[in-house]
């Protein structure tokens, strides 16, 4: 018996047009199948790469390393105020115009002009070629011909994103339903910002498939309850409130029943000494009323929400008033770069210090479970030895996001500039 | 030289733990013994459990350099609270070769 109604069709699979028979992970496990989709997908969609409170100041800028699309960029605020971001090569002879001591790491600051490193070549912050060194060896050099190739970029929410796609729907479109749902939660008061970042031995979407599901939940992550709350947890299993899916992007609204526990026996010393866990502290903030898209089902057992805006881009909304992104940059068919941002509304206290703290320290343990287990799955499923994978109705979003792919892939390859929307059964 | 606040001096022996950066609490926690752990969770639990107030009555605007200490050291005892609680062994388990490493943190 269901804990929470299901969809008129029985099924959530059903309910968003989905196959029930088992898939395949071919597209996780070749090589090929990862080159297409760094053109299909990662040069042709919105990608997230920072928020606006990472450019606190007229001239701060950061680079974002972006294997997939094949390129870096540099995102920079120019002198009166707009974000704006280029490709990170100098146009002179092709080296990465922004880079500290190595090429290939990240990195950030505040500056009033680019200088390239090599010959000395300057831009000023709107792209515009301002200096060549020697000009006068140059043969008719046009300067106005030679400023930085600018990126797509624009913002939601205090979100930065760029596109590489010349003909790119605008980001509010691309955002959707689900987007405008989560419009006007107060992102931009939550600045106290914890980063991890992990390199995983495994496909990217192998590792949001890990967070689009909670089935896993009481099973990997067992040992994190005390033991008579983990046989219940097992006994229960998982069903989520609600799944959402609009165009590429999907969600799911999720029960918690830690912020705070019914019963303080169900938790650890810590977490009753300190009031908080992984759900956050179990007293958040007070920030009125939610969005729409936030619990959807306005149900009471209501703990967090997990949006996935296609392809790599997830944001968790917590019960306790606080938020979490997830970033998945693939590096090869069978490697990625997860990072994840923790940010709450900074604390005021000692105390209210502490408790982040093991909010962000619980989901470092968790995270370090998941991010060893999907290098296990890679490993066994490029073995080939098993080639199909029963899904259940639990893992419905885990269908929604290969098939994304998938279409993706075969769109472009049959040449359609704009993919096809896969649209709901609603 | 005292480090922490003076109702705190019981905890003097354990300021190897005021460490600004999680991923020193995190390598210390690791590079521990269970005993070594044992030890200092049994020390500063309590201390923590009775101080919520006093922790409350520190802004963090301003903070002194003795109760920056003291956070320091409460936050590793977060981090430690794990293998003493749960885990029974300093490492997550079944994490093994896995890491994740901080590269923002806010100071404090």
């Amino acid at each position: 018996m269901p804990h929470f109604t299901k969809p008129a069709e029985g099924s959530w699979t059903e309910h968003f047009g989905l196959a029930t028979e088992p898939v395949s992970y071919d597209d996780s496990i070749s090589p090929e199948f990862y080159e297409a989709e760094r053109d299909a997908i990662f040069r042709r969609t919105w990608l997230n790469v920072g928020r606006v409170e990472q450019l606190p100041r007229n001239g701060s800028y950061f680079t974002r390393e972006l294997d997939a699309a094949r390129t870096s960029v540099i995102i920079v605020r120019d002198m009166k105020g707009t974000v704006r971001a280029f490709h990170n090569i100098c146009r002179h002879r092709g080296n990465k115009l922004v880079w500290e001591d190595y090429p290939r790491e990240e990195t950030s600051g505040v500056c009033r002009q680019f200088t390239c490193k090599y010959h000395g070549w300057r831009y000023d912050l709107e792209g515009a070629l301002t200096f060549v060194q020697q000009e006068s060896e140059f043969f008719d050099l046009d300067r106005n011909r030679f400023g930085l190739v600018p990126v797509t970029t624009d913002i939601w929410e205090g979100f930065i994103f760029v596109n590489f796609d010349p003909d790119a729907q605008p980001l509010r479109d691309y955002m959707g339903r689900l987007g405008a749902g989560l419009e006007g939660y107060p992102f931009h008061l939550m600045t106290q910002r914890h980063t991890y970042r992990a390199e995983i031995g495994a496909n990217w979407k192998l590792f949001i498939d890990a967070f689009m599901e909670f089935y896993h939940a009481p099973v990997l992550h067992a040992k994190q309850a005390t033991a008579e709350e983990s046989r219940k947890l097992q006994g229960f299993g998982y069903e989520a409130l609600a799944y959402d899916v609009d165009g590429p992007h999907s969600m799911i609204s999720s029960w918690g029943g830690m912020s705070p526990p019914k019963d303080l026996s169900m938790v650890k010393p810590m977490e009753r000494v300190l009031r908080s866990g992984l759900f956050g502290k179990w007293e958040g903030p007070d920030i009125g009323e939610l969005p729409p898209g936030v619990n959807p089902s306005r149900s009471p057992s209501w703990g967090t929400d997990s949006f996935l805006f296609f392809p790599n881009f997830m944001l968790l909304v917590w019960k306790p008033n606080w938020y979490l992104t997830y970033h998945y940059w693939p590096t090869s068919y069978n490697t990625h770069i997860f990072e994840t941002s923790l940010c709450f509304a900074p604390p005021t206290n000692a105390f209210e210090r502490l408790q982040e703290e093991l909010a962000v320290v619980t989901f470092k343990e968790y995270g370090l479970q998941d991010g060893n287990t999907l290098e296990a799955t890679q490993t066994m499923i490029e073995s080939r030895a098993v080639t199909e994978f029963p899904l259940c109705d639990q893992e419905v979003m885990l269908r929604h996001l290969h098939t994304t792919c998938r279409r993706y892939v075969a769109e472009h390859q049959a040449g359609h500039a704009t993919p096809v929307r896969i649209t709901a059964a609603s | 030289m005292a480090l922490l606040p003076a109702d705190f001096a019981d905890l003097e022996p354990f300021t190897a733990w005021c460490l600004p950066s999680e991923k020193d609490r995190f390598a210390k926690r690791i590079s521990s013994t269970m005993p070594e752990l044992q030890a200092f969770y049994d020390a500063a639990f309590p201390r923590l459990q009775e101080s919520e107030d006093y922790l409350k009555s520190v802004a963090l605007d301003g903070i002194s350099e003795e109760d920056r200490n003291l956070l320091w050291l409460f936050a590793s005892l977060v981090t430690v609270s794990f293998p003493v609680e749960v885990w029974r062994q300093p490492r997550v388990p079944d994490s093994g070769a896995s890491s994740i490493d901080v590269v923002v943190a806010p100071n404090p």
